[in-house]
Formats: C-alpha cells, sequence, structure tokens
C-alpha cells in the first residue's frame, strides 16, 4: 500500500529564530526535504541608496554603518575609498595603516558571528556564538577607543580617519594579539573534529566553482569554492600590498568548507595587524579636505574586501555636493542568489545550516 | 528467578538479603508514596531547570539566572508563578480537545515510571517484578501524547516536529529495550529494587557498551540534546510547543524535565547501583547519582550541535541496534561460560570488546552528505 503524499508550502521567515534579519523563505517541502526555495527579501528596505542622493559626501558616512551593521569599519573604508578615487584625494600614511587595522579587526568580528551564528544555526546550543561573543566584545572595546562606539563607528573619513588612536590603544592592540589565536585555537578544539559537526557540514550544500563564479559570489563563498580570489591581492587597495598573507581556500564548497575558510581568515587577519602595528608611522592621519566636497564630474567604483565579500560604492558624481547617484554592491545580496541551487534536495535541518553558512546581513541585502 | 541464576556470576547475582529499609505493601504505603513521588519530580523538575540553567550558563562564559532569591534559586518558582499567570491561546483552527489534551497525555506517563524506581531498599510505590518493561511501556505512551500536540496544534512546524518525535522513538525503543535486556540477564531479574540490590559492583562496569547505548538512545527518546530534533529552536521554531503557551506550555516543560529525570533515575538505578553507597544514607546517594547524570546531559547540551533526522535514523538502525544485538549474545554467552570469582576480569574484557565495537563501527560510517535528488 502506498499512501497518497504532496508537497506542502512552509514560509520560513520572517518571524523565525534562524533567519539572520527579516527574510523570508517560501519553502515548498516533501516531508522534510526542500523541493523548491523562493528567498523573499525587502522587510528591512531604508532606501539608503536613494538617502545618499540627498546628503553631502561627508554626510552619508553614518548610513553607510548601517549597511552590513556587523563590519561597519569596512563598510565606511569601502564608501571612503570611492569618494577619493572620485575626488582624487591622497590619505596620510598612518591613516592608511589605521584603516589596515580596523578593517581587518571588523573582519575578525564579523566572522566570529558568523561562525558563531553558524553552530547555533547547526544546533550547537549557544555555546560557541557565546564564546565567540566574547571576543567579539575586545574587539569592539578597541573600536570603542578610537570611535566612541561600539555598533555603528563613522569611524572613517574622506582623507584619513576622524581622529588618531588614543595611547591606550596599542598597549589593548598587543593584549588582543597576544590572546586571539589561543582563542581560535580554543574553538578549533572544540569545532574542527567534532563529529556531529562534520557529519552535518561536510559535503552539505556544496556550492560548485562555476556557479560561485556565475552568480558573482565573493568572500569566504566564493573561495569555500576553491576560487583564489581576494580583492585585497587581486587589486590591492590603501596599502595591502605592502603586508603578507595568504588567501586560504576550501576544496569542495561544502558549509564545513566555509566554516573553515573563515577560521583560517581569522588567522591571516590576525597576521596583518601584526604587521601593520609593526610598520605604523607617526603623523597627521587627515589630510586637509573640506567639509563640503564637491567632486569633479564623474564616476568611481571604489571596493573592498569586505568580510562577506567584495563590497563597493559606485558613486556618480554631478559636480554637487552630493551624490549624483550612488549604487552598493552589497556582498551578501549576491551571496545569497545561489542560495535556491545549494539548498535543493537537502533537508529542513540543512536548510537552516547552508543559509547560515552564507553569513548574510540582512541590512546590506535589502538596503 | 532462580531460573535465570547460573553458578559461574555469583559475585554479581548474589544478591545479599538486606532488609528492606522500608516495609511497604500496606494502604497507607501507597498514599505516601504517590505523594512522594509526584512532590519528588515537581521539586527535582525544578531543580534541573535551575541546574541547567545555570550550569550551561557558568560552561557558556556567562552568569545564568542569579537574581531571584539567593544564588538565582528561586527562579524556576518564579518562571512557574509566570507561566501559570499567562494567557492560554489556543489557534482559532486547532483541533481544540486533542490539543488540551495532548499535554496531560504526555504528563501522566512519565509521572508513572516513577511507581518502579527504587529511592532506597524497597521504598518504591509497587515493586514490580517486570519492573524495566513497564518502564519500557508506560515511557513510550507519552510519544501519543506529543504527536497529539503536533496535529492538534494544526501547524506546519508542529506537525513536523511530531513526525520527527514519532519516528526517533519507533526506532529508538528497539536498542534501548536490546541494551537493557544486557542489565536483566546479568542481574537476573526485571524488578528494579533486585537489580540494585544484585549490584555489589555497578552494571555500568559490567555492561559498559549497554550503558552507552542506553544513554545515547534514552536521550534521543527523551529529545535532549543532540537529538532535539523534536524542538529544533534554530529550525522549526519551538517545535510542538510553537502554539502552546500558559499552563499547557508549561506542562510540556514539565514532560521535558520529568522525562530527563526519569532517564536518569533509571540510569542511576540500573547501572549505577541505585541507592546504593558508602557512608551517606541511601536516598541522599541515589540523589547524588541522578543530578551526576543529568549534569552530563547538561554538558553534552552545551557541546554537541544538533544532528539530522536521517542521520538520527541511521544511527538508531546502523550503529545502536547491531551493537544492542551484539552486546545481549555477548553477555549471555558470558554469562553462561564465564569462570566464577573473576568480575575484574570480565570487566576488563567487556571495555575491551566495546572500545574494539565501537571502532570497528564507527569505521563504516561516511560523514556528511545525504543529498536527495528533487
Amino acid at each position: 500500500m502506498t499512501l497518497k503524499t504532496e508537497p506542502y508550502v512552509i514560509n520560513i521567515g520572517p518571524q523565525h529564530p534562524s533567519t539572520h534579519g527579516v527574510f523570508r523563505m517560501r519553502t515548498t517541502l516533501d516531508g522534510e526535504v526542500v523541493v523548491d526555495l523562493e528567498p523573499i527579501f525587502g522587510y528591512l528596505h531604508r532606501g539608503i541608496e536613494k538617502l545618499a542622493e540627498e546628503r553631502t559626501y561627508t554626510g552619508f558616512i553614518p548610513l553607510t554603518d548601517r549597511l552590513d551593521y556587523l563590519s561597519s569599519m569596512s563598510n565606511n573604508l569601502a564608501y571612503v575609498l570611492a569618494v577619493e578615487k572620485l575626488a582624487r584625494v591622497l590619505v596620510p600614511e598612518r591613516a592608511e595603516y589605521i584603516r589596515v587595522i580596523m578593517a581587518e579587526l571588523q573582519r575578525v568580528a564579523s566572522h566570529l558571528i558568523a561562525v558563531g551564528s553558524f553552530l547555533n544555526d547547526a544546533g550547537a546550543f549557544m555555546t560557541p556564538i557565546v564564546y565567540m561573543i566574547r571576543e567579539r566584545e575586545k574587539i569592539l572595546d578597541l573600536f570603542e577607543m578610537v570611535s566612541g562606539q561600539r555598533l555603528t563607528y563613522n569611524y572613517m573619513r574622506v582623507g584619513g580617519v576622524s581622529q588618531d588612536l588614543p595611547e591606550e590603544f596599542l598597549p589593548a592592540l598587543d593584549n588582543f594579539l597576544e590572546q586571539m589565536p589561543l582563542y581560535i585555537d580554543e574553538y578549533d578544539q572544540l569545532l574542527a573534529e567534532n563529529e556531529i559537526l562534520l557529519a552535518r557540514s561536510k559535503g552539505v550544500g556544496v556550492l560548485n566553482k562555476e556557479t560561485a563564479v556565475n552568480v558573482s559570489a565573493g568572500g569566504p563563498v566564493l573561495r569555500a569554492s576553491g576560487v583564489k580570489w581576494d580583492i585585497r591581492k587581486a587589486d590591492p587597495y590603501s596599502i595591502y600590498d605592502r603586508f603578507e598573507f595568504d588567501i586560504p581556500t576550501g576544496t569542495n564548497g561544502d558549509c564545513y568548507d566555509r566554516y573553515w575558510v573563515r577560521v583560517q581568515e581569522m588567522r591571516q587577519s590576525l597576521r596583518i595587524i601584526e604587521q601593520a602595528k609593526a610598520q605604523i608611522t607617526s603623523g597627521p592621519v587627515r589630510s586637509e579636505v573640506p567639509h563640503l566636497i564637491r567632486p569633479p564630474v564623474g564616476e568611481a567604483y571604489g571596493h573592498i574586501e569586505a568580510p562577506k565579500g567584495e563590497l563597493g560604492f559606485y558613486l556618480v558624481s554631478d559636480n554637487s555636493i552630493a551624490p549624483y547617484r550612488c549604487h552598493i554592491r552589497a556582498p551578501s545580496l549576491l551571496n545569497l542568489t545561489a542560495l535556491r541551487d545549494m539548498i535543493k534536495g537537502w533537508k529542513v535541518a540543512d536548510l537552516i545550516l547552508i543559509f547560515g553558512s552564507i553569513d548574510i546581513c540582512m541590512g546590506e541585502i535589502d538596503r | 528467578m532462580t531460573m535465570l541464576l547460573h553458578p559461574s556470576l555469583d559475585l554479581v547475582k548474589n544478591i545479599p538479603a538486606i532488609a528492606a529499609d522500608w516495609p511497604g505493601g500496606f494502604w497507607w504505603h501507597w498514599l505516601v508514596f504517590t505523594i512522594i513521588i509526584i512532590a519528588f519530580v515537581l521539586v527535582l523538575v525544578m531543580g534541573y531547570i535551575y541546574i541547567e540553567r545555570r550550569a550551561m550558563g557558568i560552561m557558556q562564559a556567562r552568569l545564568g539566572p542569579n537574581r531571584v532569591g539567593p544564588f538565582g534559586l528561586l527562579q524556576p518558582v518564579a518562571d512557574a508563578i509566570k507561566v501559570m499567570c499567562k494567557e492560554d491561546i489556543v489557534p482559532i483552527k486547532a483541533d481544540k480537545i486533542v490539543h488540551w489534551l495532548a499535554p496531560i497525555v504526555a504528563f501522566f506517563p512519565v509521572l508513572m515510571i516513577f511507581a518502579v524506581i527504587p529511592f532506597q531498599n524497597g521504598a518504591v510505590l509497587a515493586d514490580l517484578n517486570i519492573g524495566i518493561l513497564y518502564v519500557v511501556a508506560i515511557s513510550s505512551i507519552s510519544t501519543v501524547g506529543v504527536f497529539m500536540a503536533g496535529w492538534g496544534s494544526n501547524n506546519k512546524y508542529t506537525l513536523i516536529s511530531a513526525m520527527r518525535s514519532v519516528a526517533s522513538v519507533v526506532s529508538y525503543e528497539i536498542p534501548v529495550v536490546l541494551s537493557l535486556a544486557g542489565v536483566v540477564v546479568i542481574a537476573g531479574s526485571m524488578s528494579l529494587n533486585q537489580i540494585v540490590l544484585a549490584q555489589n559492583i555497578p552494571m555500568i562496569l559490567f555492561q559498559p557498551l549497554g550503558f552507552l547505548l542506553f544513554f545515547i538512545g534514552a536521550l534521543a527518546e527523551i529529545n535532549r540534546s543532540p537529538f532535539d530534533l523534536l524542538e529544533a529552536d534554530s529550525e522549526i521554531v519551538a517545535g510542538l510547543h510553537t502554539e502552546y503557551s500558559g499552563m499547557k506550555f508549561a506542562l510540556f516543560y514539565l514532560v521535558e524535565y520529568a522525562e530527563a529525570l526519569a532517564v536518569s533515575s533509571i540510569v542511576t538505578t540500573l547501572f549505577l547501583g541505585g541507592w546504593r553507597g558508602p557512608l551517606l544514607p541511601p536516598w541522599l546517594w541515589f540523589l547524588i547519582k541522578v543530578i551526576a547524570v543529568f549534569f552530563v546531559m547538561v554538558w553534552i547540551r552545551t557541546t554537541m550541535p544538533r544532528i539530522r533526522i536521517d542521520q538520527l535514523m541511521a544511527l538508531a538502525w546502523k550503529f545502536l541496534f547491531p551493537l544492542a544485538v551484539i552486546n545481549l549474545v555477548i553477555t549471555a554467552i558470558e554469562v553462561l561460560v564465564f569462570p566464577a570469582g573473576l568480575p575484574w576480569l570480565l570487566i576488563l574484557v567487556n571495555l575491551a570488546i566495546m572500545a574494539i565495537l565501537i571502532l570497528l563501527w564507527s569505521k563504516l560510517f561516511k560523514l556528511g552528505g545525504g543529498r536527495i535528488e528533487v
């Protein structure tokens, strides 16, 4: 006797514990197996790109904080790089080093949340994420020293950074750099060989090389699929050509590789910070830039390797105090486009896991 | 009982003639023990909730509840009061009767398990001579309540959760029963009190594999982490609790912890020597062991991610089931042929067999994968 069964539709989100914001997946399930999936987003749309046209070039910096709120420093950096390209502003040496240190600290902080919430999605009840938030707090302390903020820093400026490092910053950074590798070892002890994590994530949600390139995925998602592509090496911005670091890549493009690449990237970031700290010079941290910038007519695209992938700002200037048009290339959104291909045929539990392994931030996707 | 006994394992089975601490059998015995059991379950469930939250807090580098009462000890009481004052919301399309009945159907079987658990020698509501069978039979009734909740809520998440629960209980019942059979073979009795009396050396040493299989299987049956697919808060919101609120939710919460309490009591009774122990009074030993077992559960919960439903099934049928059968056969052979008077040698042999079997079986497992073409 065969039972008559039929697929059913279930809405995962927008209010669901694991959608990392207000994201909705209209999922068709056959029992536990995902037959089809339609991502629906836009619940967090704030019109940030349009808002840019209403603000001065400097006045838009705080709004970039609100894009991917887990890596505000990187957003700031990408935006000011685009403006500097547009207005042809030179940045003092010390400011460049400070920017690199901040961007790499931000990468560590963002990956901590990414790995932690990935494990939370895998069902490790809170432990990994609480441990990782503990270390992230230390990074936030460092950011608080330089910018006075813990989430939306508004620290970078066109032509430098808003203020110099306070004197207690470098000792605190030393302290952090000493401890952090030990903490990462601790995570490896807990997770890297964890039988259940391996069973859950090895070979699950494979994103092959071709698809990853086709959807123009970026960041750890792309590198886990085995593509050695990192803007810091491919198109070195700021002063990244001065540092020595590796690009960790995965082989299978599964969830475990994405997790692994992130952990390795944290180590590489620490390496970059070490070098930047050793090379940092004294001097001004901000070049003389008028408050109301009027860049010449033209367009510019500034992009960086943000924690989640290639983050780009495309700006068009009409020689007024506000950009004529601003477009943001959000890495989370492009990584998310591969979701359906990755999830089809897996189970509900994998759906959450694969979705978590992409590491998205709704603030950036909906903008 | 003598039928099962074989002279070769005298040391294990020689049941000492300790007089029962509790006379038992007269009419108010039943009344007293019913009250004791209800009080025991309610108080220890509160204790468990406190221990779980507090221990988990400490393991996770945070404090845990510490505001209500000294060391936050009254937190479960405050939670209970809060949950009782909450509005009881029933979904408009729910199957009202089933929805209402489900928590009760789930709760009572769990309470009934404690009828055969000896708190100290003879201190038991009913010393059934088929105690283990009774436990196994009663404990699976709870699943009916769980399924009723899943169905009656008229919600897809709860239905997925109920399906998972039924599937896991049906599969895990078998390895659990088979691993318990090993204990019965050695102790020569199904009465829990007799099994405790038989344990001059705790049974976990004679049945290390059986203990592991039972513990894993029981964790899966009561849906505790890493087998908490029933609740899976990151996947199916809260599973069958999704549409429950107020006192009904509290009952389900109670069921969850009462089941954990039942499993730790059974593990204590069957494998850890029950109420037996030096110096301290027996009931205290029982309590200490029960809480220690629960602590291990909390420990596992804080460490392990959750496994997937097909992996859960694979674990039951490919790993636990064959090992449980082998364990039972080996135990039976040992009881028949092993020379008497050498319990420690038997313990070593059993530990070696466990290590070899687990290593052998873990080679068979392929990690990851599991995609289905659609």
